[in-house]
């Protein structure tokens, strides 16, 4: 009886199909008053369409959920909002364009005579940010004038300043998080939590799942592994749960980086000298070797997303050189990066990568036909052959080739757009994020791909905010402060030494 | 077994011609039921007449500017100048025949064998003109940045004074015999149609069988992701715009010939809003993205079933475009997400029960 009490939430029998995909089956999950219960799972587990069903987004096909003691059906995330169900989503869906203090207060206005309030309005914003999450800013800028960490700070305050929300449903809100901010998020939480909030929090960095965590609950292609007290599983235990299958492939993964480090060549096939844009990059000299994987570390905003721009052509650099295979770059674009065999993995999955109604084939297709022209028609046959042969080789969860790319998983069309660049054949292949918002399952395997890309002759450029990745992941390192890039390493690096050179010696 | 039928009505379901021709069999089905004889296809000397003809001949203009707005709508644009566009190509076709306007009169020809110049010249020029007219488009949209609405209505409001400009602000008599045969001939069906599926036939070629189709569907679903993936997203819109003007320009054509004048004021005047709603009609979405062409002339027959039969019913024409609202109205609603799924399970519940 006592048990039932606490229990804010009781999700029961939960199952959800979408076309092709089962996508929930049997899932049951409880969360009780005052705890921070993590949901863990690899893309795909389900974890995502649990609290789209648990918010109103979609309607379960089966099962029943219980809050605070009576069956609710909630309609939207509105009505599940109203009900005390606050989310912040993995992708922030706010409104750049509007003010900080519009977002975190629209459609709850503070009113005066029938008009917003506005002085009242920025005065609740700012105090808000201030005061729950310790961020000081001019709540009265575009919300697109700052960081995607900042953007990510004002959804959550979006979300906590809903004054009644009972639970609290943070889906990766880390994900684009520093180490800082990562804490004053957990501080937040850790209020939260004392006041009787019940927080489920998905994330994929197994450090934090121990530092914050209550109980674990997994999932494992859409169904219930099972709910863990934090403390008495152990992360490999955990991990093993969520991938189930042997970690013994994760610590191949030294021996294969030590193996095809063998085949690093000495003469670049990508030189830059002083290659910079005022504003945007300092000049920078950078060489890329056939079969190498080097790292870029750095925190975020530090220009590591910038770097990979220029070299991909999206920006125009305005100082230095740049040649491919000893033959200098002229123009400077996508389209000629593509035919002189430079490929870019974008950092931003859903706004610069997948086109979300087209088919997976078409998305793998997209950018060998772009390079070809739109005349050089790829025939059919060929077309599902490209794709039928990397949904194979990179084990694509997809129904079919023709399924529009939207309906599949985070980490499926993370791969979509890995095999769109892998069908240019690329000489260079720059992967920025390639392994953000992924389970650690698909991250080992995207890691092994990189360095067996490498070890084919490609050189790779690896971008990650886990340092950790980096330094597993690449046979030399660069390190990016301020737009500026300041270190370089290779051979063996410890950890420390890499987050000296970010720091900048102060730390 | 039972389970093949279920699948069978939902890929029916889930086609994109289903809902078009849902809507164009209802239509139809009024038109049996209240105008008698509408199905009557006479045979006069070798040519099919009748109602159900004269939609598609009456069809064939908005038939022909929703093959280009398709296109430029797939991009996540629109035109609001096609109706504009087709005014100055009925103009330049009709100076080149008659320009007895430019010396300030109207001059009556009734020789049916006169024209000023020849005829490929004259086709040639007013299509020449009605490309220059869709470049432009393309260049505010794809190279200023302007928004396809804002870009789109300057050639719409200013194009009608550009065609009276180049009538001197008269119209024209067309009475050149071979040109009202494009939109007056018949050879069995009439010619027009032939028109209509010579264009159609070339646009399904160009973006079906070549890459074409993909891109202008990746553009407007995701202009960054495409720009990322090397495709030249600017060239795309400058080229569907472009088209879009080749397509509008035949259509003035048709249009003039059939009306044997060339009236700046009034040749195309709204048929910018049939076509965006034939295209509409066929589904495809106005933010961009996946387009069907078929799908597209299918609305252009819904909008002109509709004309068609609100004239047979005795709908005086001030009241037509009230009428034809509130059918569109019933038509989209017909087309929402809801009715969608309401008309799936319908599907599933009477087939498997």
């Amino acid at each position: 009886m006592a048990e039932s009490e606490q229990n804010i939430l009781v999700m029961e029998g939960i199952s959800k199909a979408f076309p092709g995909v089962q996508a929930l089956d049997d899932v049951s999950l409880t969360l009780r008053k005052g705890e921070v219960l993590c949901l863990v799972g690899e893309n795909g587990a389900g974890k995502s369409t649990l609290m789209k069903v648990l918010t109103g987004v979609d309607k379960p096909d089966r099962g029943k959920i219980i809050y605070d003691g009576r069956e609710i059906h909630p309609k939207s995330p509105q009505h599940a909002q109203e009900l005390g169900i606050s989310t912040v989503y993995q992708e922030i869906n706010l409104c750049v364009n509007l003010s900080v203090a519009e977002n975190i207060l629209l459609g709850r206005e503070p009113r005066k005579m029938g008009r917003i309030d506005w002085s009242k309005m920025n005065t609740l914003a700012s105090n808000t940010l201030r005061d729950l999450l310790g961020v000081d800013i001019d709540v009265t800028m575009p919300l697109g004038s700052y960081t995607v960490a900042i953007q990510q700070m004002v959804a959550i305050a979006r979300a906590l300043y809903i004054a009644s929300a009972k639970i609290l449903i943070l889906d990766e809100p880390t994900s684009s998080l520093d180490v800082h901010e990562t804490e004053q998020l957990f501080k937040v939480m850790r209020k939260l939590k004392n006041e009787g909030v019940g927080i489920i929090f998905i994330t994929h960095f197994m450090g934090q799942v121990y530092e914050i965590s209550d109980r674990i609950t997994v999932l494992r292609n859409g169904k219930l592994v099972g709910t863990y007290e934090t403390a008495s599983i152990s992360r490999v235990g955990l991990i093993s749960k969520m991938i189930g299958r042997s970690l013994a492939e994760l610590d191949e993964m030294s021996k294969i980086k030590l193996e095809s480090g063998k085949h690093i060549k000495s003469e670049a096939l990508l030189q830059a000298r002083s290659l910079g844009l005022t504003g945007t990059m300092k000049p920078f000299d950078l060489d890329l070797h056939a079969g190498e994987v080097l790292g870029l570390a750095g925190l975020l905003g530090s220009g590591r997303t910038e770097t990979a721009s220029i070299l991909f052509g999206v920006e125009q650099p305005d100082s230095g050189m740049m040649a491919v295979d000893g033959n200098p770059v002229h123009e400077y674009s996508p389209l000629s990066s593509i035919k002189r065999g430079v490929a870019l993995c974008p950092e931003d999955r859903k706004a610069a990568g997948i086109v979300d109604d087209l088919s997976v084939r078409e998305n793998i297709i997209l950018a060998l036909q772009a390079s070809n022209g739109w005349f050089n028609y790829l025939g059919l046959a060929e077309q599902y052959q490209l794709a039928e042969k990397y949904i194979e080789l990179l084990s694509i969860a997809t129904p079919s080739a023709d399924q529009p790319v939207k309906n599949l998983s985070g980490g499926n069309q993370q791969k979509v757009i890995l095999a769109r660049w892998l069908a240019t054949n690329p000489k260079v292949l720059i992967l920025d994020e390639p392994t953000r918002g992924i389970d650690v399952g698909t991250k080992a395997e995207i890691q092994k791909l990189v360095l067996s890309l490498a070890e084919e002759g490609k050189a790779c450029v690896f971008i990650s905010s886990e340092l950790e990745e980096v330094l597993r992941t690449s046979h030399r390192i660069a390190v990016l402060r301020e737009r500026e890039k300041v270190a370089e390493f290779s051979g063996e690096v410890d950890e420390k030494t890499i987050i000296h050179a970010i720091a900048g010696g102060e730390a | 077994m039972k389970k093949s039928i279920k699948f069978s009505w939902r890929s029916v379901t889930e086609s994109r011609l289903f809902f078009p021709l849902v809507a164009l069999s209802l239509i139809l089905l009024f038109d049996f039921i209240f105008i008698p004889g509408f199905f009557t296809i006479e045979n006069r000397g070798g040519n099919l007449h009748g109602s159900l003809i004269d939609i598609f001949r009456n069809g064939s203009t908005v038939m022909l500017l929703a093959i280009g707005m398709t296109l430029v709508i797939a991009t996540g644009g629109v035109d609001l100048s096609v109706g504009a566009t087709m005014a100055i190509a009925a103009s330049v076709a009709g100076i080149l025949m008659n320009p007895s306007a430019l010396r300030n009169e109207v001059f009556f020809v009734t020789d049916p064998t006169y024209t000023f110049q020849p005829l490929w010249l004259v086709i040639s020029a007013a299509l020449l003109v009605s490309i220059l007219c869709g470049l432009w488009n393309g260049m505010l949209v794809a190279y200023m940045r302007i928004q396809p609405m804002v870009a789109t209505l300057i050639l719409m409001i200013s194009g009608r004074g550009i065609a009276q400009l180049i009538t001197n602000g008269l119209r024209v008599q067309i009475t050149y015999k071979p040109y009202a045969f494009l939109g007056q001939g018949w050879i069995i069906l009439p010619f027009s149609l032939y028109l209509v599926a010579f264009v159609f036939a070339l646009t399904w070629l160009l973006t079906r069988k070549t890459a074409l189709g993909m891109f202008i569907e990746s553009v407007g679903t995701n202009f960054r992701s495409s720009f990322f993936s090397g495709i030249n997203e600017k060239r795309i819109k400058l080229m569907v715009y472009t088209f879009c003007g080749f397509c509008a320009g035949i259509a003035g054509l048709v249009a003039s010939s059939n009306i044997r004048t060339s009236d700046a004021n009034n040749i195309g005047l709204t048929t910018e809003l049939d076509a965006i709603l034939a295209v509409v009609i066929g589904g495809t979405s106005m933010s961009g993205g996946r387009f069907s062409l078929l799908a597209s002339m299918i609305g252009a027959l819904v909008m002109q079933a509709i004309t068609q039969s609100m004239y047979a019913v005795g709908v005086p024409a001030f009241a037509l475009q009230a009428i034809k609202a509130i059918v569109v109205i019933l038509v989209i609603l017909l087309y929402s997400e809801q009715m969608r799924n309401f008309v799936r399970r319908l599907g599933m519940t009477s087939k498997g029960a």
